[in-house]
Parts: C-alpha cells; structure tokens; sequence
C-alpha cells in the first residue's frame, strides 16, 4: 500500500474548505513528480536533466459546472490556498465531506528504483545502443537515443470519503537512425517502455538501436508509396494505433455525451465483424499506459468494448459517468496537478485472433502492409482520422515485395473498422504517448496483424 | 529588481557553490485563467499561478541541467546542486558555453493591462459569446462540441554568472470553439479561434461565426479523385507548414546532418513568391519577446528571400560550433526544458492577390482547409511529408464542393519552389508556432483520394 503524500487530516481540512461556498463533489489530488533524462547524440551524452515538482489541484462540483485551481508546493497552507480559490466562484451554502476512507491501493511492481542506479550506468547504457546503432552498417550516418525515467507519486482525496494513494515509475529508452545512400535519405526509431523500473533494461535494451537502424537501412532501397484505395495490412503492436484513433477516442464518454463522436447510439449495435474483440485495460502488469488506480482514486479496470464485433462499451470518468448514472471505468487521467481529468484510454488493443500475419496476406492481391507507424489522429465528431506510416511495403499476388516511404492511411472511423475482415495471433503491445485537450498521457495499443478490406493510402505514386 | 529576478540570481550563485564554473538560471511565473463553455454553460473554470526555476550549470566544457518549484533557499540549493551533478554525466563539448551579456531593448505592448482588470464574468462571457454566435448563424448548427477562453499573464528573469540580467511580462489570451454542422447524414466540424495580448483585442462574434461557416462549408463533402492538381493553402494551412519548415531550417538540425537544408544555404530553392522571416520582435506576435530562452536579444532573421535560403536558426552552441552569432532562437517552453533552437514567430510576406483571386489562378484544384496527422506523417529529416486534408474543390477558378478523407503528399523542400504566389490578406495563426501568413497557391500537389 502506498504512503499518503498529505496528511488525511489536512486533506479533510482542504475539502471542507473547498466546499464552504457549495458544490456537490469537491476532490484535491496531491502529487510529487520527478524525472531524469539524456540523450546521446553524434556519440557525446548531452541533454541531461532533471526535475522536481510539486503541488495540488482542487476541483469543486457544482451543477454541470467544475472550479478548478492548482498550486504549487504541498504545505497545508499552498493546499488552504487553491481550495479557497476553487471555491470562490461560487456563492452557495456550506456543504459537509463525508469522512475520509483509505483505499487499499497496491502500486505496479517497481523492482529496481531507477533514481537508485548511478548516473553513470544510464550514459553507459545509451554509448551502448549508440555503438549497436552504427555497427548496423556504413550507411548509418546519424544516430541518436534517449532515456527517461518518471516518477509521480499521488494521493487523492474527495467529499465522497475516498482517500488513494498510489506511487508510479515509468521507464523509457528510445533509438532514432538516419541512413545515407548518396542523395538517398531515410529515418527508422524504435521504442521500449514500460511501467516499471530499471529492470526493463536488464535484457538486451540495445535491441532498439538495432531495430532502428535496420529500419532505416531498409528504405533506403524503398520507392514512393502509392496513392490509392487498396487492401492495407496492418502489422502487430503500435499498429494498435489503428484501434486506438479509430475507436478508442471515438468511444471516450465525452465525445459521446456531447454528441461529438460517430459512435453516438452505437452501444449494443455491431459496429465489425464478429471476430473483432477489444479492450481497454489499465490492469495490464508493468505496461505503459497501466496505474493501479487512474488520477480520481477509482480502481482501473479491464472494459471490453468490442465484444465479437459488437461496440460494449463506453470510457468514463467521474464526471461523465456520474451525468448517466453509471460507473466510472477508471479512465479519469490527467497530465498533472495542473490539469483537470478527462476521459483517457490506457491501454488499448484488439484481442488476437485465428489467423497467422502470412494467412493475412497471402490473400492480399493488390494490398499495402504497414508495418512501421508514426502514430495517428481523430475527429471523433466526424470519424475522419490519419494513420501515418513509417516502413511500408507492396503486397502483390499475395507476397510482400517492394518496400515503400512514408504515407499517411487516411479512413473514416465506422466503415474502417467494418472493414477489418482478419486479425492476427501475433499479438504484443508497444508505447505510446496520446494528446486530447493540451493533455499528454502514456497509453499502450496493440494488436497482432490486422486486415482492413480498403483504405486510401496516401502515397506520391499515382 | 523583482522577486523572481532575485530568485535566479541565487541560483546562479547556488550552482557556482555547488561546483559549476559558469551558471545561468531562468525562472519564470505564469498566472492563467481557462474558461470551457457548453451548452450555454460553464463547464470548467480554472484559474491557477506557477512559477519554477530552470538551472543551467557548466563545468569545463560538459553542461547539465535541473528544475524545480522550490523557491525557498533549501528548494533552490537542491536544483542548483542537481544541475552541477547533472553536468558531471554528459561528456565534454567545446563549443558548450554560455552567452556574455548584450544589450537588450525593450519592446512596448507586449503586456495587455486590461488582462488582469478583467473579471472572470467578463472572460467566460467571451467563451458564452462565441458558443452563442456559432449556434445562431445557421439552423444546421448541431452544436458546438466546446468553446474556450484561456489567458495568461508571464513574468521571465534569466540571470547568469557571465552577467546576463534581464526580466520582461508578457500578457496573451485567446479563445476558440469547434462548431458541429449536420447534414447529409453526417456531422462536420469547424474550428474559428483568435488570439490577442488581452481580452478587449477578441472579438468573440467573428470567431463564433467562422467555426458555424467553416462547419456549415463541409456539409454534404465526399472523397475527391486522386490526382495532381494545384491546391491553395487557407491560413492555417500554410502557417503549420512554414512552422515545419522552420523546424528544418534550425541550426541544430542542419549541423548534425538531420535537415533537408543542409548544406544549401545560399542555394535558389524556393520561388520569390515565397518570403518568410523570423520576427522575434513583431509586438503582435505571441512568440515576441525582448531576449530569448538564454538573454541573447530576439531580432528579425530572412530565412527565405529573393527565392534563396538566407539564414539559419541558432542559439548560442549551435553559432559557437560556426564561429558565429546568436540569431537569439533559443527557445524555451517554461522553466522545465533546456534552451533549443525554435522560431520565434514566423512571418510569410503577403502577394498582390485576394483569395478569390488565388482560386481564379488556381482554376482546377483544391483548397485545403484543414490538415491532420502532421506529428506522424511529415519525415523532418527528409522534409517527405503525406498528411490528411480537408477542404473545398475549386472549379472554374471558384470555390466549388466539400471535399475531405484524402490526403497530400509530397516533398517539403520541393513545394518552396511549387509556391506561385501569395495571397494579399495575412493573419496571425497559433499553428506551427505563432505564425503570420497569407493564404498560399501551389502549382501542383499530389492528392490521394477515391
């Protein structure tokens, strides 16, 4: 169980404070932050910082309406001090907390403390990759990696008697390659993170720079992409990407309750094919996007909602759920302190399927296979979303054969995910970090390979 | 001397305690206000102050750096201490050194008094105002999915153990909204936004009724065919992709072999119709100030004029390695990040044509309106660049039907040279920076659609 970061009393102090011009919820969430990163960089570590934050925010409920206030620093008096400002906007009767209840919470398993291992090791660690990267081949012209480590520690506290703690380390290395053929030049990056300490490290982390650099290497040989309608495979893990634009913001509750999603109405219907099944999980051990409980105290939990092809369910937080009468899913996130919680996904994947990646696409005639990705966008409210790709490559008589650059997959939401006619049993899941409202936050997606019928690719080669 | 100029000179002195040899602090103070409104409602109401100190410390030649919100003497002792211990990891870097002091000159009405005068009424008025306006203009407007106002009032001091002292405020607001259109069996969206130093400069009716008009100009938009044709940028087009630009033409970027441009200054590679500067000192601009993140002066730099690539970006390590000077781009976003080379605010020069008649040049094409996906579908190191569009075909030299779900692709480097002329009417845009553009015609562009 995790040490409160104020003292229960004083949190009870703050809420009556909060609430003694009114509001029907008033909620203050304390946190420490802590971070440190480098970078390597023409092979010289550089970029290295660190950093120490901390504060509270207050919110007061009243209505359809949320004051909200932060402050540096956690002395009773700073907490005092965003509790009146929160509450001076309204001008009601005092409202009374309920006591405060202690939630037993037990942080993601953290076994080796990164704060805890030299300075040193960590530069070593990025020479490391820095040496793998390069040793990848002649053409390698430029590498760079970085490392991150993050700590924050919270405790959140509100009128309804819940009293939380819980205590999160994430951990992060990246590998970024640039190769060089002549006038030829292509980029290739991976990625490892994870929820979890140093140990992340332990086995073989220089992998990544390896990775990347043969992704680069790779496209040196590519052609332009091509620009058309055409069956697109999608390839394991970020490609959960796919998913998580194309659903997993469409079906976060407020989107949905202000009528801004495509999947407004859509519950119970069956928005795929029957063997589609997703979920959003934010109990997956030592991943990314997971916390034991989300920055409203409420536990996280494992939704499914995408059940053999129908849509099950919605994301909440406390606000929206509290408008319908139903229970938060435990997806009320926020960046920090400084921000107010809104309905976030965690970790987000389809389920693995039957199927193997080669039965996917030997009966792809004409097709694209995706294999590296970007990352992605939404407007939920219109359906329309992106999806770029890194690495990609021509399907043709049901082989892949020539490598192809950067394109963007363009779709609308509800006929591509119809659209998804086979679904791998590769599964695994990759990092990733999502902005919604000026907020960013770690999530997971994942998937194995995953067949849509037709989307427009978005390449130069007509 | 204020407080918080104080503040960075204990720093300083706390980083030469703790063992650097050269030190720089930069402390910052933010007092904001966010309004959300729904429904004719206040959904959320925020008001909060922060205020943290960033410590640069140098031993020899390796540099490290460390945050924190402690102000107290323990509180900054502690992030001075990390600083130095942070400098002690990285490896040596000759040309890692802070900047000596320069003379700076102030720059009048970057601070808006009336920001602070104003009442939280009076700004979430403006927030209920442009949600009105949008909801108003036209009975296919479903709703307005959020309209906000968001302010913010800055205090910045930087000091140094190589003499750098300076402090400036600065005051910006803005407010936008996404308005909902049905229609056709389907819902569009459109975003209307203005930007000012202070309340009094929005005009909360205008941008409610461009969100409703852009919203209303969708209804009914399908897939265009996928061809070649000229395309015309609106505003916010060209201003994500001149921010894009600018990212390329960072020192930073080029001195390490990461940038299109590199080794190609001087080189005629854009059209003449294509003029852009960096203006750190325009008092319009959100990204104005009188010194940049290390105390070196903002100025005004031409990056592309006369059709050549004239300058790049740089910050004080990226012109020691040239032997050069400072263009005073060392940005900084707030007290938490390390200086590095960014545009200040960007500055497209107006053409002689009005967009109608751009569109008349432009004959067959489309006007792109809206781009998405520019995180994941631009390659900076090669400047290939396919991302989401949406917007209006033009026929006969006029704007004709919706259009969306396609995409643009391309070459970054290639489209400097494809730009045929300028629009006549320039904006100031909070896309790819803080950008002032005009719209832009392109000779010819791939488009993916059906």
């Amino acid at each position: 169980m995790s040490g409160e970061l104020i003292d229960p009393e004083v949190c009870e102090r703050v809420l009556a404070r909060a609430l003694a011009n009114g509001g029907r919820f008033a909620e203050v969430f304390a946190e420490r932050r802590g971070g440190f990163t480098l970078a390597i960089d023409e092979s010289r570590i550089e970029s290295v910082q660190s950093g120490a934050e901390e504060g509270a925010g207050v919110r007061v409920i009243d209505g359809g309406t949320t004051y909200f206030a932060h402050v540096d620093g956690l002395d009773p008096a700073d907490l005092e001090r965003a509790a009146d400002e929160a509450a001076s906007a309204l001008r009601g009767e005092r409202r009374e907390s309920r006591p405060l209840q202690a939630q037993a919470v037990t942080p993601l398993p953290v076994e080796h403390r990164p704060e805890a291992v030299a300075a040193s090791r960590k530069a070593g660690l990025l020479r490391e990759l820095d040496e793998r990267g390069r040793a990848q081949g002649g053409e390698i012209a430029q590498f760079t990696a970085s490392y991150a480590e993050a700590r924050r520690e919270v405790t959140v506290a509100n009128s309804d008697g819940l009293l939380a703690s819980d205590d999160r380390t994430r951990t992060r290395i990246g590998a970024q390659a640039v190769a060089r053929r002549g006038d030829t030049v292509e980029t290739g990056a991976e990625t490892l993170g994870a929820h979890r300490g140093f140990e992340l490290l332990e086995d073989d982390p220089a992998l990544i720079a390896e990775q990347a650099a043969r992704k680069a290497l790779v496209l040196l040989d590519a052609g332009p992409a091509p620009s058309a309608s055409m069956p697109v495979v999608i390839g394991g893990g970020f490609g959960g990407v796919l998913f998580h634009e194309m659903t997993g913001h469409g079906i976060e509750a407020d989107h949905i309750q202000k009528g801004a999603s495509v999947y407004v109405g859509k519950l119970g219907e069956q928005v795929a094919q029957p063997l589609l099944n997703a979920y959003d999980d934010g109990r997956l051990p030592g991943e990314w996007g997971s916390d034991a409980i989300d920055d409203e105290g409420a536990p996280t939990q494992k939704t499914q909602v995408i059940e053999d092809g129908r849509l099950t369910a919605y994301l909440y937080d406390h606000v929206t759920a509290e408008r319908e009468g139903v229970a938060s899913t435990g997806n009320g996130r926020r960046e920090s302190f400084r921000h107010l919680p809104i309905p976030r996904m965690t970790n987000t994947y389809i389920a693995p399927g039957d199927a193997t990646p080669e039965q996917i696409i030997a009966d792809v005639d004409n097709g694209f296979y995706a294999v590296s990705f970007g990352g992605g966008q939404v407007d939920p409210a219109t359906g329309d979303f992106v999806f770029g790709v890194s690495e990609g490559y021509l399907i043709e008589g049901g082989k892949v054969t020539r490598p192809c650059r950067g394109a963007t997959l363009i779709g609308n939401c509800l006929d591509a995910l119809a659209a998804i006619d086979a679904v791998g049993d590769d599964f695994f899941m990759k990092t990733g970090i999502c902005g919604k409202g000026g907020q960013r936050a770690p999530v997971g997606t994942g998937q194995g390979h995953v067949r849509v019928q037709a989307m427009t690719v978005g390449g130069t080669q007509l | 001397m204020t407080e918080l100029a104080t503040s960075a000179q204990r720093a300083v002195a706390a980083a030469q305690a703790a063992g650097a040899v050269q030190a720089e602090a930069f402390a910052a103070r933010d007092s904001g206000r966010e309004v959300r409104v729904h429904g004719g409602e206040v959904e959320s109401l925020t008001a909060a102050t922060q205020s943290g100190i960033g410590v640069r410390a140098w031993i020899g030649h390796r540099v490290g750096y460390a945050y924190g919100t402690d102000f107290s003497d323990a509180g900054v002792e502690a992030i001075a201490a990390r600083a130095a211990a942070s400098a002690e990891v990285a490896d040596e870097d000759e040309f890692a050194a802070p900047p000596g002091p320069a003379e700076v000159e102030a720059i009048a009405g970057l601070s808006d008094p009336g920001l602070a005068a104003a009442g939280a009424d009076q700004v979430a008025a403006i927030a209920l105002t442009v949600e009105r306006t949008a909801l108003a203009a036209d009975p296919r407007i479903a709703g307005v999915e959020q309209a906000v106002y968001a302010d913010s009032a800055e205090q910045v001091a930087i000091a140094s153990s190589t003499g750098v002292a300076g402090e400036y405020e600065t005051s910006s607001c803005f407010a936008y909204l996404q308005a909902l259109a049905e229609g056709d069996g389907a819902r569009e969206t459109g975003l209307g936004f203005g930007l000012a130093r202070g309340p009094d400069g929005l005009d909360p009716e205008a941008i409610g009724a461009e969100g409703a008009e852009r919203a209303l100009a969708m209804i009914g938009a399908a897939k265009p065919s996928s061809r070649s044709c000229p395309v015309v940028f609106d505003p916010t087009v060209a201003a994500s992709i001149a921010g894009l630009i600018a990212g390329m033409l960072s020192a930073s970027a080029v001195q390490r072999g990461r940038s299109p441009f590199a080794g190609r200054l001087g080189e005629e590679l854009a059209s003449p119709a294509l003029v852009l500067h960096d203006d750190g000192r325009d008092p319009e601009g959100a990204g104005s100030a009188p010194f940049d993140g290390e105390g070196v002066p903002r100025r005004r730099t031409a990056l592309l004029e006369g059709g050549r690539l004239q300058a790049y970006l740089y910050d004080t390590y990226t012109a020691n390695r040239e032997g050069g000077a400072s263009t005073g781009n060392a940005a900084r976003s707030g007290y938490r990040s390390l200086p590095s080379v960014a545009a200040s605010n960007l500055v497209l020069a107006p053409g002689e044509l009005p967009l109608a008649g751009l569109l008349s040049e432009a004959g067959e094409g489309v006007y792109v309106t809206d781009v998405a996906g520019l995180h994941s579908g631009v390659n900076p190191v090669t400047g290939v660049f396919s991302v989401g569009a949406s917007g209006r075909t033009i026929s006969g030299g006029e704007l004709a039907e919706p259009v969306r779900e396609f995409t643009i692709a391309g070459d970054l480097v290639a489209l400097l040279s494809a730009v045929e002329a300028a629009g006549s009417e320039s904006r100031w845009v909070p896309f790819g920076g803080s950008v002032k553009t005009p719209p832009l015609l392109i000779g010819e562009l791939s488009i993916s659609g059906s």
